[in-house]
């Protein structure tokens, strides 16, 4: 009878038609799609410039640093964990390793000139793991709260940055930064295709790797997926530096389309990054969600950032616009998917 | 009894119909609860008790049909507080909150500010509150400290903190949603003991249970449904068991043991001298279990028989790596498994049932290739992929060889009824070809029929040359063991072959008339 237990070596195609699987999409990961659609006809209709690239290249511009943290968040949220210092990371990452390659004089920022310059990209990245491994030390192994304890991380990271820095702008960026934040590959921003692509890994690493795959087992049912054989420790602290990782690589585009790192890199990003992720499908409670959804949720929000502006709303009316934003997609996100979002 | 026969009934529905969409959930459905009576509502999953059970506490509105309370008309949909001075529902999660004590429990949202007779008063009186409370649990015998935290309380305590709240609201028909899937059989005893108490006060009882030897233990007439259908209204006492759980099944009883006939085919199979599959030597986890040793031969089912402070929960989940053990050692075919890890576990072929699938065994919202495949993700494709079309055949494999009533492989587990849920539970642990399956409970909340099939194929698997260890209170889980220890506090207390009789083991269990 195990025979029965294998699968066959060659199956008919009987219940599983394509209509059939089709039915069991999950259709609430699209549902921010026809509302980007929506704003793209209001974008063209407020102002003509929506429709050209430039405009459009540079709302894409601006939304990979922070679709890059969403897709961090997004797979700490699968995996059932948050970590609020990514919003710190972003920033601190570039600075120590600024500091650790940058000469300690001659520069209007006195490095410790500890490294070679080429050194400096690995440096940012390797601080960001280091966050993250810190962040599931704390999580994992002392068992802390999770929110409490990166949320210290945030305050923590951000008072770091002005110390070092001692709240003035670094402009000394090195020259690979500057390469990644401005080159342009085949008529568009190198972040742009760079994101494009950690997206669409992060998306095939979900659906067909086995460890992306037990994220979602992991956020699911933790107990259910250790008594599975998944090594759900292990695994979550990988998906945490991962997201350190991943956010101190938004700190290099970020500083290197720019040109400085401010003090403020960076602050009161996390709600941003929240919204994208929830309005986009990713449930806070862990387990469910998509990367395709996530990136909706980050361009919905840029989209509508962007045609307030063309719109001629005025700047100091923003804040309160985002905020309202944020709430009315949740709203249309809930009852378009049907589900809870909890 | 004559005097209740005439009094109205405790409660009376007739004709109750009930759709969601498409699906007919109750199909004309009639019962009727006198006062002062246990009556058994039976079915298998999906005959539509626990639809009947919302429509009788007014948490669905039916599309037809009519209820009737002490030959009252059922409160307007949406008055709760009207439902709740008429019925109440224990469930089988437990609806205290957990870190409030018993006194604020039984208050909850009115803590005797209201109603208490003594004016607008505004502020909480605990001294006032406690006593209320304990003269509330004294007038219905109920021996619990007003001032525990409810979560410090057994099982069956809190259900009897549940039971008289209720009946401070005024409710007189108490309905008992598997109230027994948590207890061992001692907390059962003093949960029955209470109910036939309340009984005599004319407290009216509907008792949900998957467990018929229960059914005859505590009840006075049954109502067996089927298919959304009402099948038979019967005193107890004239019906034997085969035929309720022919009424519950529509097929003849012989058919529904075919198990044991399995069984006893397969019964000289285990040759003693046989190299054991599975060895465990001086295993012993502080608090739990003392040092013992056992060994299980290929072809052969062990029970751990215990009751639930036993330890033959933590002993299975011991050997399945989910804890680790404070000494001793496990070992599968001669090779030891390093302990306290799944992973390591199953790379030895240990497979593993956990006890409580909603805990331990699902990932709810997952489809079920997904979650019958979560053991062998490392098989379903090269360089740690996983292929979804590999994964989809190996589900349907499973679905087909396990019987998994489900739509298809990407249907949510979610979706899937209880004994269908338990089934990709095992068929996660199947998925491996274990050489040692370790079963904790793997009936705890299925039909009859579900729980044949599913001890069906633990016993299978012990026939192809596998070892099975059944961890269980259940009698009928420890039936198909060809050798059952019987474990009490931490200790195997007895040791019963194939011919052990009920009295023996449940004795043994409880920890009187100990053998050897």
């Amino acid at each position: 009878m195990t025979e029965t237990m294998r699968p066959p070596v060659a199956e008919e195609a009987d219940g599983a038609s394509p209509l059939n699987r089709l039915r069991l999409i999950r259709w609430s990961d699209f549902s921010l799609v026809p509302v980007i659609l929506v704003l793209m006809v209001i974008g063209f209709i407020v102002s003509p410039v929506f429709l050209t690239s430039s405009n459009l290249i540079s709302v894409v511009q601006q939304s990979s640093e922070l679709s890059l943290l969403v897709l961090g968040q997004a797979l700490i949220l699968i995996c059932g964990r948050m970590d609020l210092s990514l919003e710190s990371t972003i920033g601190i990452a570039p600075v120590i390793a600024m500091w650790l390659v940058l000469p300690s004089e001659g520069g209007r920022f006195a490095g410790l000139d500890l490294l070679p310059v080429w050194m400096a990209i690995p440096a940012c990245l390797l601080v960001g793991m280091a966050i993250g491994a810190v962040n599931g030390f704390l999580m994992l192994k002392l068992r802390v709260n999770g929110f409490i304890a990166t949320l210290g991380m945030l305050t923590m990271l951000r008072g770091l940055h002005i110390g070092i820095t001692e709240g003035k702008s670094i402009t000394d960026v090195p020259e690979s930064f500057r390469y990644l934040g401005k080159t342009d590959w085949l008529g568009a921003p190198a972040a742009v295709w760079i994101c494009l692509a950690l997206f669409a890994i992060g998306g095939a690493a979900l659906a067909w790797l086995r460890h992306g795959r037990s994220l979602y087992a992991i956020g699911g049912n933790p107990e259910a997926a250790r008594a599975a054989g998944i090594r759900v420790d292990r695994i979550t602290w990988i998906v945490l530096a991962l997201g350190g990782l991943l956010a101190a690589f938004a700190g290099i585009l970020y500083t290197g389309h720019y040109g400085s790192v401010a003090a403020t890199q960076g602050n009161g990003w996390i709600f941003q990054v929240f919204a994208a992720a929830v309005i986009g499908g990713i449930s806070l409670k862990g387990g469910r969600g998509t990367l395709f959804g996530a990136l909706t949720g980050v361009l919905t929000l840029q989209l509508v950032v962007n045609v307030m502006t063309l719109g001629g709303v005025p700047a100091l009316w923003n804040q309160f616009l985002n905020g309202a934003i944020i709430i009315v997609a949740l709203v249309i996100s809930r009852f378009a998917s049907g589900e809870k979002q909890d | 009894m004559e005097q209740q026969q005439r009094a109205p009934a405790a409660v009376h529905a007739e004709g109750i119909v009930k759709r969601f969409g498409p699906t007919v959930a109750l199909d004309g459905v009639r019962l009727t609860v006198r006062p002062g009576e246990s009556h058994a509502l039976v079915g298998r999953n999906g005959a539509g008790k626990s639809t009947l059970v919302s429509v009788l506490t007014g948490l669905h509105r039916p599309d037809a049909g009519e209820v009737t309370f002490g030959g009252e008309p059922a409160p307007p949909f949406g008055d709760t507080s009207a439902w709740q001075s008429k019925v109440a529902c224990v469930y089988q999660k437990s609806m205290v909150v957990p870190d409030l004590t018993v006194a604020e429990n039984l208050f909850l949202n009115d803590y005797g500010v209201r109603g208490s007779g003594s004016g607008a008063r505004r502020l909480i009186s605990w001294r006032g509150l406690r006593r209320q409370a304990r003269d509330l649990l004294a007038g219905y015998g109920v021996d619990v400290d007003p001032d525990a935290r409810a979560k410090d309380l057994p099982v069956e305590q809190r259900q009897f903190v549940e039971i008289a709240r209720a009946l401070s609201f005024g409710a007189r028909l108490i309905i008992l949603d598997e109230p027994t899937a948590q207890l061992d059989a001692r907390g059962i005893q003093r949960l029955f003991d209470k109910l036939r108490e309340l009984r005599g006060q004319g407290v009216a009882f509907l008792f949900i249970s998957h467990h018929l030897q229960e059914v005859y233990e505590l009840c006075t007439a049954v109502t067996v449904y089927r298919d959304a259908r009402h099948v038979l209204t019967a005193p107890v006492a004239e019906l034997s068991k085969a035929e309720l759980v022919t009424a519950m099944t529509g097929e003849s009883a012989g058919t529904v043991t075919a198990w044991h006939a399995a069984r006893a085919e397969a019964t000289d199979a285990p040759d003693p001298a046989a190299e054991p599959v599975l060895k465990a030597e001086a295993l012993a986890l502080d608090g739990e279990f003392e040092p013992l040793d056992l060994a299980v031969r290929p072809g052969e089912v062990l029970g751990l028989a215990g009751a639930a402070a036993s330890g033959n929960t933590a002993l299975g989940e011991t050997l399945a790596g989910m804890r680790t053990a404070t000494s001793g050692r496990i070992s599968v075919r001669g090779r030891t498994v390093k302990p306290g890890s799944v992973p390591h576990a199953l790379d030895a072929g240990i497979g593993y049932i956990p006890e409580d699938r909603h805990r331990q065994g699902l990932v709810l919202d997952r489809s079920v290739a997904e979650n019958a495949t979560l053991t062998v993700t490392g098989r379903l494709g090269p360089w740690g992929t996983v292929l979804p079309s590999r994964t989809r055949e190996f589900a349907r494999a499973m679905i087909e060889s396990l019987d998994i009533k489900t739509q298809g492989p990407e249907q949510p587990v979610s979706g899937l009824s209880g004994g269908n849920q338990q089934k990709v539970v095992v068929a996660r642990a199947l998925a491996r070809g274990p050489s040692a399956l370790i079963a904790l409970r793997p009936t705890a909340g299925v039909d009859v029929k579900s729980k044949d099939s599913l001890l069906g194929v633990v016993r299978r698997v012990a026939d192809e040359g596998s070892a099975a260890v059944i961890v269980s209170d259940e009698l009928d889980d420890l039936r198909v063991c060809d050798r059952v220890l019987a474990l009490f506090h931490g200790r195997v207390v007895a040791s019963f072959g194939s011919g052990w009789n009920d009295r023996e083991l449940v004795a043994a269990m409880e920890g009187v008339g100990e053998r050897e």
